[in-house]
This record gives structure tokens, sequence and C-alpha cells, in this order.
């Protein structure tokens, strides 16, 4: 189990002053100069070492992908960081930018060096008014410290920290959405090539990262590759800030290392599942995208990428959102549908078409007014959707039905068996 | 934002930015390289809205006002009625005083977001989402996963988030907000923002260097 | 320049191509919607999946793929073949089964691929979506339930037209393509957005529920509603003219064609003058040909040739011109005109009164300075190239004149073409900018050269080409922009004064004793001698027709074998669609006869015949379709003092759009067009 020793944040439950001052008590700010003396080449391979894997879901290797920026540009590079989470079950990055502020703005600066960017772009949903507050207030107190903007932290380097705020779409999480809302326009991911160290934003070589990935960059310069990676599993390396949610008895988020048993997990930090551990029925593991585990596969699993992975679901967002034997898990996963119907930004047919039809079946499923044979003409649809659009919200939103599919078809079956029973029962009274 | 089913309204004839929206927007623009002030178009209607909200009482992005950020960003006003209409946080109908939203997504459905529904349902008079309860007051908008779900369920009123709700808080806010109270924001349950109820298990140990 | 394998065939396609450009290349046919070749690439519809190795194993959107070396695509597999199954399928669910009364029906690309990628039967048993129709104005009529959201309308109006109208409100399956606060489409090109609806979503409101596409006679024609000479293809079933589509010609048109080109038809049917009419007792009356023949030739008889005039109206065909003007000659009138506008054209060269860049020529251009004209209003398909260019490169672009939005950014001169001599000595900013340039073009409107100092700003506006190096040999960046259909091919037959000829000011006010008006519609009537006997020829009942002692009925552009001369000087030849109406005939025919009832007989009998006789009078016309582009190795100008340049400022040519000519002014649908513009009209006043 992590100790409170190895923790980045700190203050994630916001006891403590998450402004300057309080951020500076605890090691934010500590000689930042002195990481970007390293160099970009220094940073960038210290990153690598690291083995930190993008904290927003993909799990892409983040100093592999700061390495892709290029090592010169005639233009101005971009770092534009991912604040717009969205993924339901998930709301850590609410509390690094609520909490600790200051992480995420330093993280900025030495990422944006790392990769030569002259600003970073901050994009937050526009739901997280409140904490958008208190990062514009961070980001002030920054430049009022000399921290970032003109000569940052006294290297030299001129650096620009700009907050956005987004408008209530789900889409903007996905990174090229990201930079065109950035940009002013509708939310619609573009198509991938060219990618976004080539073309971004404003056609500018530009970086998309998480707020946590961010986050974590400026500890892990401080305390070394070698430190983060004695956490976590090989190739699931550090701690990583988990949310749990649903029905349990204490939900929270916490900060627990890569590969810590999901059961564990659960009990140690969020009271356990309500009404104990065999009144579970199934888990999301990793925010709403990735599909269910039967309560079966729940008992042993290690919450990292590879083992979440290897069961078919994934970590995700490391959203873990539980469900106890009270719940109707296809109503569950029909709300699940009804969000990503609502969230597609309308711009490829198999989504835009594929969401809704989805979405519609499995209401009828939910009531059981279907036939047997429709599971499989759903599932086929999750498979006509999935791997053919532009973007990954096709998958996201093909993924859960599939999960419930997998592992509950039993009970999507009862349900249409109850129905017609039902039915011929009124019509046998009338 | 999608039509709803409320009912008619009328747009204002015309829209011009007071000299609070417009020190807004000049600081805004500020922020985005030359030549690329259409990435203000989105903070550039949230100016709108508030100024809506401060001059007529009802959070909105009229057409005429949607024009006016276009002409402002030299910007088609094609092309903002488009971000206008995409985003569902901009109201393109009137709202009442206060926007109730309500996050029905599974993980606050799980802890019981349909008895908040039912609870402001109860408590405004109102049937549909969408609408406004018949004394302008309210509105109440379902909406998808605003990010708060380990204090599920989350009710927001207008940029604030009430957590840890049930329909009994849900009755005490309302009332509050009638009264023009608006309690502080976060957990109704006293909760230390997201730390599990009744104390954290992690962070204990740590001793920080004085604070103050 | 990459090599790939497509299904086993190899290709080698140009750098910057996509996957789907290869398949093409390789002559394997890719399903798309969304995909058009003249617009940005969306990727949004799915249809165009392929197969590529060594990628991740899922299909690949091919119209958005960079081709690379070495790729092997394959276009036929089961992946490729579901997913594309599939996508039809999502199309298809929410799309109305409302073909049978679809206007699209017979030639919807979602019928056509349906047939190819859909099944039998239909997996959704959920209700479809209804969408509200949208109010796009007079001409583009929506059934937005069959939009398939492929954006081609949106880009097309977006970044073709510059006109950003259109959008695409909302999101998921409620997004809604429209004006979103239901208005008229500003732009003079957008019934192109009709042909490229890939589906009956955008269909022509005034074709609606006319006919089917099998019904229709199909036949290639030239269009004259202004003087870019857009090929066009005229759709008619028995004696009607039903619809105008554009074809393609890569130099003059591309694939677009203009709103009044494509709309204007139904002015056709109206006004008509379908018989002759003699003036009796000071009203007309209807006539026979040959009543209508004994009244010209009793006027004509024993009347010297100097009395005699003829005026060339905007949408001759080159034919009738030359009738005429060899049975002026033949009376011994030396008195032509074809500038009703009064613009002072110097026909003493041909590069003095073409735009000699040419077209697609303008692609290549890195400065322009237009000079009166209004090429949105007077040629908005040739504006659309401009516009082509400047989206590409945004390149300077200088207007003298009325402030007008062009759909590009203009740099603003000044109204008064006195500004001229600033640019000539240096001392304007765009001097340097023009001087500057290697490719520098100057486009003299109609506007600048019809007023008193026309001739004096033709020659300072080639004064300053000269010095600004847009007079080279292999460069010619002198242009004139004509609005008429008819002008180019009137000045390349001589249809002006000759030898001690009078011009169209000269036969006004008692100047000739006859004035026979060929189409000519477009100057003030009123300034014709009250004296003067007018013969109006020509196929609408109009300022002419109104002023005329005796009516020969012409035909219209659809209804007659004709040659026209665009702005650049390309010889295109239209084909009669449908006859003429009642006893309406075609023009040079009737020149011909009439000469032979006077004793004057012309020598052609057929239009092969006539059209040896303008190859005779300039070889030009023995060159069809095809345009040679020379450079100017002659730097002398035409007549005129550039000195004597009035500091006037330049009115515009065209007031109104949508009504410049006998058939736009009796088409109902311009009519609405210009009511639904009004606004803009009486702001621009």
């Amino acid at each position: 189990m992590l100790q409170d020793k190895d923790r980045i944040f700190t203050n994630l439950y916001g006891i403590h002053d998450p402004m300057l001052k309080g951020a500076r008590a605890r090691g934010d700010w500590d000689n930042t100069a002195a990481i970007l003396a390293r160099g970009r080449d220094g940073i960038i391979d210290e990153m690598k070492a690291s083995g930190l894997r993008g904290r927003g879901g993909a799990g892409f290797p983040t100093g592999l992908k700061w390495s892709f920026m290029p090592k010169q540009s005639d233009r101005p590079c971009y770092l534009v960081v991912n604040a717009d989470e969205s993924e339901p079950g998930t709301c850590k990055d609410r509390d690094i930018i609520r909490h600790d502020p200051h992480k995420l703005v330093e993280g900025c600066l030495v990422a944006g060096f790392a990769m030569g960017a002259c600003a970073a772009y901050i994009y937050i949903r526009g739901e997280f008014y409140n904490e958008s507050v208190v990062l514009q207030a961070a980001i002030d107190e920054a430049y009022a410290a000399g921290l970032i903007g003109k000569n940052a932290c006294g290297s030299g380097y001129d650096y620009d920290v700009f907050l956005h705020r987004g408008a209530g779409a789900y889409i903007c999480g996905e990174e090229t959405a990201l930079i065109e809302s950035l940009e002013g326009k509708k939310g619609m991911p573009r198509l991938k090539p060219p990618f976004p160290a080539g073309v971004g934003l404003y056609g500018c070589p530009s970086t998309v990262n998480n707020v946590e990935s961010i986050a974590v960059a400026p500890t892990i310069l401080r305390r070394g590759a070698a430190w983060f990676t004695s956490m976590g599993r090989p190739n699931n390396a550090g701690p990583k800030v988990f949310c749990i949610s649903g029905h349990v008895n204490k939900p929270c988020n916490v900060e627990e290392e890569l590969g810590v048993p999901m059961r564990e997990l659960i009990e140690k930090h969020a009271g356990g599942v309500r009404g104990g551990w065999d009144n579970l029925l199934a888990v999301i593991p990793g925010g709403a995208s990735v599909p269910l585990l039967p309560k079966a596969t729940c008992d042993d699993i290690l919450m990292d990428f590879d083992t979440l992975r290897a069961a078919r679901s994934g970590l995700g967002t490391a959203a873990v959102i539980v469900m106890d034997k009270s719940t109707d898990l296809i109503k569950a996963i029909a709300r699940l549908s009804k969000f990503y119907m609502h969230e597609s930004c309308g711009q490829c047919t198999p989504c835009r078409e594929g969401t809704g039809w989805m979405w519609r079946v499995m209401t009828r499923m939910v009531e059981g007014r279907a036939e047997a044979s429709e599971i499989d003409t759903l599932e086929q649809v999750t498979r006509q959707i999935e791997g053919h659009t532009i973007c990954a919200l096709g998958d996201a939103a093909a993924w859960p039905i599939q999960g419930l599919i997998r592992h509950f078809r039993p009970l999507m079956e009862e349900r249409i068996a109850a129905y017609k029973t039902r039915v011929q029962v009124r019509l046998a009274a009338e | 934002m999608a039509a709803s089913n409320a009912a008619p309204f009328e747009q204002p004839a015309s829209f011009a930015f007071d000299a609070e929206s417009e020190a807004q927007i000049a600081m805004i623009v500020a922020r985005y390289p030359e030549g690329k002030q259409a990435s203000a178009v989105i903070p550039a209607l949230y100016v709108v809205q508030k100024q809506m909200k401060r001059t007529t009482g009802s959070a909105w992005v009229p057409v005429k006002a949607m024009d006016a950020v276009g002409h402002r960003l030299s910007m088609a006003p094609i092309r903002v009625y488009e971000v206008a209409t995409f985003y569902f946080m901009f109201n393109m109908r009137p709202v009442g005083t206060y926007h109730l939203q309500v996050c029905t997504t599974t993980p606050c459905w799980l802890r019981g977001s349909d008895q908040i529904t039912e609870a402001c349902r109860a408590a405004t008079g109102i049937q549909g989402w969408g609408e406004t309860s018949a004394d302008g007051v309210f509105t109440m908008t379902e909406v998808e996963c605003i990010g708060a779900c380990v204090n599920a369920p989350v009710l927001q009123v207008d940029d604030d988030f009430y957590e840890d709700m049930d329909a009994e808080k849900v009755n005490q806010l309302l009332a509050a907000l009638r009264r023009g109270e608006r309690p502080p924001v976060g957990s109704m349950a006293g909760r230390q923002r997201a730390a599990p109820e009744g104390g954290p298990t992690t962070l204990t140990t740590l001793q920080f260097a004085p604070e103050a | 320049m990459p090599k790939l394998t497509i299904d086993g065939i190899e290709v080698e396609v140009a750098n910057g191509s996509t996957v789907l450009q290869a398949c093409e290349a390789a002559g394997i046919e890719v399903p798309r919607f969304c995909y058009h070749d003249r617009l940005s690439i969306a990727g949004n519809c799915r249809m165009c999946l392929v197969e590529i190795e060594k990628t991740p194993p899922k299909p690949i959107s091919s119209c958005t793929y960079p081709a690379a070396e070495g790729m092997i695509v394959h276009t036929d597999t089961p992946m490729v073949r579901n997913g594309r199954r599939g996508v039809m399928e999502f199309l298809l669910i929410n799309h109305p089964l409302d073909c049978p009364i679809c206007d699209q029906g017979g030639e919807c690309d979602l019928q056509d691929q349906a047939m190819g990628y859909g099944m039998d039967h239909s997996r959704y048993e959920e209700n479809k979506r209804a969408v509200k129709d949208k109010n796009l104005g007079p001409l583009v009529k929506t059934v937005m339930t069959r939009c398939i959201h492929c954006t081609r309308c949106i880009r097309f109006i977006a970044e073709v037209a510059g006109v950003p109208d259109l959008g695409a409100t909302s999101r998921g399956e409620h997004m809604e393509v429209g004006t979103y606060v239901e208005k008229a489409l500003g732009s003079e090109l957008s019934g192109n957005i009709i042909d490229l609806c890939p589906v009956g979503a955008l269909t022509s409101k005034p074709y609606a529920f006319t006919a089917r596409p099998w019904e229709l006679s199909k036949v290639d024609s030239i269009d004259v509603f202004d003087a870019v000479g857009t090929n066009i293809r005229i759709d008619s079933r028995g004696p009607e003219v039903l619809r105008i589509l554009p074809r393609i010609n890569e130099d003059v048109n591309e694939e677009w064609l203009a709103d009044k080109g494509r709309f204007a038809l139904d002015g056709l049917k109206r006004r008509r003058l379908d018989k002759p009419w003699v003036k009796e007792g000071g009203k007309l009356v209807a006539a026979t040909w040959a009543q209508a023949f004994a009244a010209i030739a009793g006027k004509l008889k024993a009347l010297a040739g100097d009395r005699i005039g003829a005026i060339a109206g905007d949408l001759c065909d080159a034919e009738s011109m030359t009738a005429l003007r060899d049975l002026m000659v033949a009376l011994g009138s030396a008195n032509l005109d074809c500038r009703q506008d009064g613009a002072r054209l110097d026909g003493s060269r041909r590069d003095f009164y073409s735009f000699n860049t040419s077209i697609a020529g303008i692609e290549e251009a890195d400065a322009v300075l237009i000079i009166g004209a209004n090429p949105r209003k007077e040629a908005p398909v040739l504006n659309a190239r401009i516009r082509k260019t400047w989206v590409n490169a945004p390149i300077p672009i200088g207007v003298i004149g009325a402030e007008t939005d062009l759909t590009y950014d203009v740099t603003h001169l000044g109204g008064s073409p006195a500004v001229l001599s600033a640019l000539h000595d240096g001392s304007h900013p765009f001097a340097a900018v023009l001087r500057n340039a290697k490719k520098p073009m100057i486009i003299v409107g109609q506007a600048a050269l019809a007023r008193p100092d026309g001739s004096a700003i033709l020659a300072a506006a080639w004064r300053l080409a000269a010095e600004i190096g847009a007079l080279a040999a292999d460069w010619h960046g002198f242009n004139v922009l004509h609005t008429a259909a008819a002008r180019v091919g009137a000045m390349d037959l001589a249809f002006l004064p000759g030898a001690k000829g009078k011009n169209l000011d000269a036969m006004m006010g008692g100047g000739v004793d006859v004035l026979w008006l060929l189409g000519a519609d477009e100057f003030d009537t009123s300034r014709i001698g009250a004296n003067t006997f007018v013969i109006y020829q020509g196929h609408h009942g109009d300022a002419g027709a109104r002023r005329a002692d005796v009516i020969l009925p012409g035909a219209a552009y659809t209804e007659k074998h004709g040659a026209y001369v665009n702005t650049e000087g390309r010889v295109q030849h239209g084909f009669r669609a449908i006859d003429p109406p009642g006893d309406a005939r075609e023009d040079w025919r009737i020149i011909r006869a009439f000469s032979d009832q006077i004793g004057h007989k012309l020598p052609y009998d057929t239009i092969e015949a006539v059209r040896a006789r303008m190859e005779q009078i300039n070889p030009v016309f023995s060159r069809v379709g095809f345009l040679p582009r020379f450079g100017c190795t002659d730097l002398s100008g035409p007549a005129g003092d550039p000195a004597a340049i009035s500091d006037a400022p330049i009115q515009p040519a065209v007031a109104n759009y949508y009504q410049t000519d006998p058939i736009s002014r009796s088409s109902v649908t311009m009519a609405a067009c210009t009511e639904a513009a009004s606004p803009t009209l009486v702001a621009a006043e």
C-alpha cells in the first residue's frame, strides 16, 4: 500500500491552503529553475524513464508523447492541458485543480519547457466554474511571483499559462475536439493524421495532456524516475488518483499505487461495498467507457492498465463505479448509452446514428420489450460503430454495452422473457 | 443546447455589450494570439449570458447577442450559432432565476438522482426537463455527468455544485434559494470535499511547514 | 510520387494524394457521400472505408488518409464490405422511405449506393427522426429529414461561395443543417448546393415535383446570363426547358453555375414574342412574317445606307450578329454598335477587350487590381476562381470602385479612378504591391469603361499593367471583365461603327431613320428619335419591343444553335434544346430570309455556312472550346489619354444581380430572389 510520503497530491482533500504559500510548504515550486536547467532532453529522458503513462484514459507514455514535439520549429508550439474531465465516474482532476493547482501550473511550465512550448492553454470544463476561479487565482499568483511569464522562475524562459473554459461538451475531452473548441469552433474531432504534434492548436505543434499527467511531472522530476517506478507494477508505474463512486459505503477520491487490488482499494478507502463484498454485482473499473467486470473478476483483479486490459476492460481514468446487487444493471448501462447519444458530436455517421439506435434498443431492453434475437443485433450494432468512427467516442459508446452482453446476457434474456410472460398474462386476463 | 419543450419566447430586437462586458471581452481576447480572436467565442458567450442575467435576470443567449459576438470577433454569425448550440451550457432560451441542473448519469443515478429529480419537481411544480416554473424562479435541466461523482448525487444550481444530496436536502436548498439565500457550495452532508465520509484514510501522517 | 498497390493494381499518384484518389487512379470505385474533390475533406460519412496493410486492424476512411509509398490497400475484403454495409445501414435508419416523392429519385447517391451496400430489410425498429424543414430562400428547397449530414453544402457555401450562411447547429443526432435564423442564402452560387447534395435534402425549389431525370432530353449549351461562358446542360421535356445544370469545364466554370443561369429559366416561358407584330395606327398588330418583312422592306426602300443602323444586344449568338452585320453592309450602312452600355471598348486589338489571363490563369496570379468591376455580381463563377486563388494563398487584391463584399479580403483604393494616377506615379502604397508581384493582374470592368472617361481609364489601366510587369511574353495580366455574353463575340465580328459609321449615341435622337435592334434592351430606348423606325428582333417583350414598329420574334439561347465568345475570348457552341415558340425562328435565319426579300440574299443557308463566314471575318471562330494563352509582346496600348480621367466615383454596372436582361426580368423566380435580397439592395443604394 502506498505510503503518505510517496503521495504526490498531498492536499487532495483540500484540508490545507491550496494557494501559493501552502503549495510551497508542500514542496511545489521548489527550485523549479534547477529542473529547467536539465534541459529539454534531460527532462524528457527522465519522464520516459519514469514510465509515466497518460492519466487521461488512454495510458500513452507521457515522456514519449513529449518527445514527438519538434526540436526546432519556426512556428510557436503549445502545451494544451486537458482539464475537460467529463468521463462519468471521474472527478480527480477537479480536486487537483481546486486543491493542488500549483502542481498543475508548475507542471505546465516544466512540460511546456520540455516540449519547447511558448504557452500552455488549460481547457477546463465549463461546469467547473468554481474550480476555474481557484486555478485562475493560482495562475495569477504564479505570474506575480515570477514563476511563469517572462523569465519564468529566473530561467530565462518566457512562458505563459492561460485558462480557457469549455461549455458543456464531453467530446471536448478528445484531444483534437478540444483543440477545435479552443480555436472557437464546435468540438468536433479532427481527422488524424495529421497529429497534434505536427499540426495542433492554430496549426502549430501541440501536445495535449491530462491534468494529472502534467501535475505529477514536477514531483517525478524532483524525486526521480527510480522513485516513481518503485511504485506500481512493471509498465504500470507510480501512484494514481482513483475515484470510487456508486454503491460503496464511503465514496471518495484517493491516491493509490497502480496495481492495487480492486477489493483492497474499495474496502480500505471507500468503506467497502454497500452490504459487504458479497453484495457486489459488477464494477466499471475505469470510467463509463470501459466494459464492466462481474464480481467474480473483481475479487482479485489488480487496478492497472495491463491487468484490466487483459480482462477485456480498462483502467481508463481509474474511476471505479461500484454496483451492488440492488442495481438494475441494464438500466445502469442504458443510462450510459443515453450519455453517449447526448454527447455524440454528430460529425460522423456511425456515432451520430448508432448512439441513438443503441440507446433506443437499450431502453426497450430495460423493460424487456424486445426479442431475444435483438441482443445479437444490438451487439452487431456496437461492432458496426466500434472502430468505424473518427474518434474514440464511438468505441466508448459501444464498449459498455458489449461488456453488459458479454457478462450479463442471461439477465437480458430473463428480462425479455419476463416481459413476454407479463404480456401473455395480461392478454389472457382480457 | 438541444431544443426543449418549453414555452415559446421572444427574441430581443437588439443587444449591445455593456461597459462591464466590454472590459471582460477585451481581457479575454488578449489571451489568444493575434488573429485568433475566434478562440474567445465561448468565453464571450459566457459574457453574454452573464450580462443577460445581470440586466434581465435570465441567463441566456439571444440571437442578436450571438451576432454581436460574431461582429466583435470577426466571425460569421452562423459560426457563432453553431458554437452556441453545440455546447450544452448556453441557454438558447430564457431560464428562471435559478437554473437547477440535475445530474442523472449513472454514478449519480446509482446514488439516488431519481429522488433528487422528484424532489425538485415536487418543490418547483416543473414537470418536464427544460421547463421553467410558473413563477419563473426555477428552470430544471437534466445534465450529463458533471464530474463530482464521488459526491453523488449532485444538483448544480447555476455555477454551483451541491453535493451528497437527498430529497430532504433538496427541499432545504430550494427553500433557501427562494428566500434569496445561497447556501455554501459543496457537500450538503458536511463532508470534507472528496475525502471518505468520517475522515481521510490517507494523508494523515504528513506534516507541512506552517502555512500561515 | 508514391507508388501504391490497390487490390493488386499498382498505381503512382501525385504527392499529397489521398488513398481514395489513388483508388480512383487505379480505376477502383470507392463509395462516398461527404467527399467531393472541390471541397475540403470532411471524412464524416465513413462510407469510403478501405483496409490498409500494416495499420491497426480496423477499416480506414480512404478520403482522409494520405497515400504513401509502398502502401498496400484492399477495397474488397470482408472488413471493408462489412464496414461499408454498416455505415449504409446507419445512414438509412433515419432516412425516410420517401423515394417515390423525392425529387432526387433517379439521381440519388444514397439510392445508388444502397443498391451496392444496403440490406434488403431494416433492422431498425424505432421511430425515425423527423427534422423541420428550413427556409433557404426562393431557390433551394429543403426536406431536412433526408439530410445525411455530409456537410457538402456547408463547405461549399463557406469555402467556394465565401458567403458563410450555412452551418450545422446543435449536435449529435439533433444536429441540423441550416442558417439557424431562417434566411435566404446570400450567395449568387447557392444553387450549386443542390447538385452537391447527395440526397434529396436540398433540391431545386422552382423545379419541385416537375419531372424525373429519365424523362428529360439533355442538350449541351452555354450560359448567357453573364460573360463567363459557363458550360451548361439544358434538360427539357417536350416544348419546355425544365432545368439547367452546369457541365464540368475545368478552364471555365469547373463545375459551378451561377444562380441566374440556373434559375432564370422560367423567364423563358413568359413575355415571349411568338409572332411578328407590325405597328399600324400607333398600335402593334399581330402579323405574318410576310407582312412584317414587307413593312420593313417598305421602310428601307429608297433609304440611304447611312440612315440605317443596328444595335446588337447582350444575349446574341454570334451567328445572328454575323447575319445582321452582313445585311447592314449590304445595305450600305456602317452604323453598327454592340456597346449598349456605352463602354469605351477598343476593338483594334483583341487583347484590349478580353480577359487575357484566362479564368484558369487567375490561379497563377499573385496580386490583383480590380477597376470598376464587381465580379461577384457580374461573373459569380469567375469570382469564385478569384476567391479560390485567394483562399489557397491570400494574395493582395486592390479594388477601385464601390466598396462591397467580394467574398475575399480586398484593399479598397478609392471610389474614383483618379487613384490610377497615384498608382502610376508610385505614390500609392498599393503600387509597390503590384510592382513586387510576379504575375499581377488588372481587371477592368464595364462600370469603369461605360462612362465618358472610359477610354482614359482603359488606357491608364493598360499603362499601369505595362509598368507593373503585367504585360510579359509569358504572362498577360490585362483583363477586361465583360458582363454581356454577346459582347466579345460582337467585338470579334467588329459589330462596331465602320468607317464614318455612327455609334449608339449618334444613332439616337434621329441619327438614323431605321434602327434594327437585335435583342437590344439594355439602353434607354427613349433616346431613340421619335421618327426613327425601330425593328426589334428578339425573344422577349421588353424595352426594345415596347419601342418597336416591327417585331420579329426570335429564339432564346435555349432554342437555337449558337456560338458565344466569353470574356476570355473563348468561342463555345451551344445547341438547341427545344424549338422556339409559335412563329418565332432562329435569328440568323430570320435575317437571312429577310435579306432575300430585299434582294440582298446573304450567302448562307446552313449554320455551317454561317460559321464559315464568321471564320472569314475573324479566324478566332474556328477555334471552338480551346483557348490558347498568349503573353503580351506589343506594349502599345489602346486609344485614350490617361490624363483625362475624371474623379467621379465609379457606379456599379449591375444594380440587381437577379434582373439584368429580358429573360431574368421575366422570371418569377428571379423576382422572388430580388424580393428576398431587397434589404441588401436597399442598404447598398
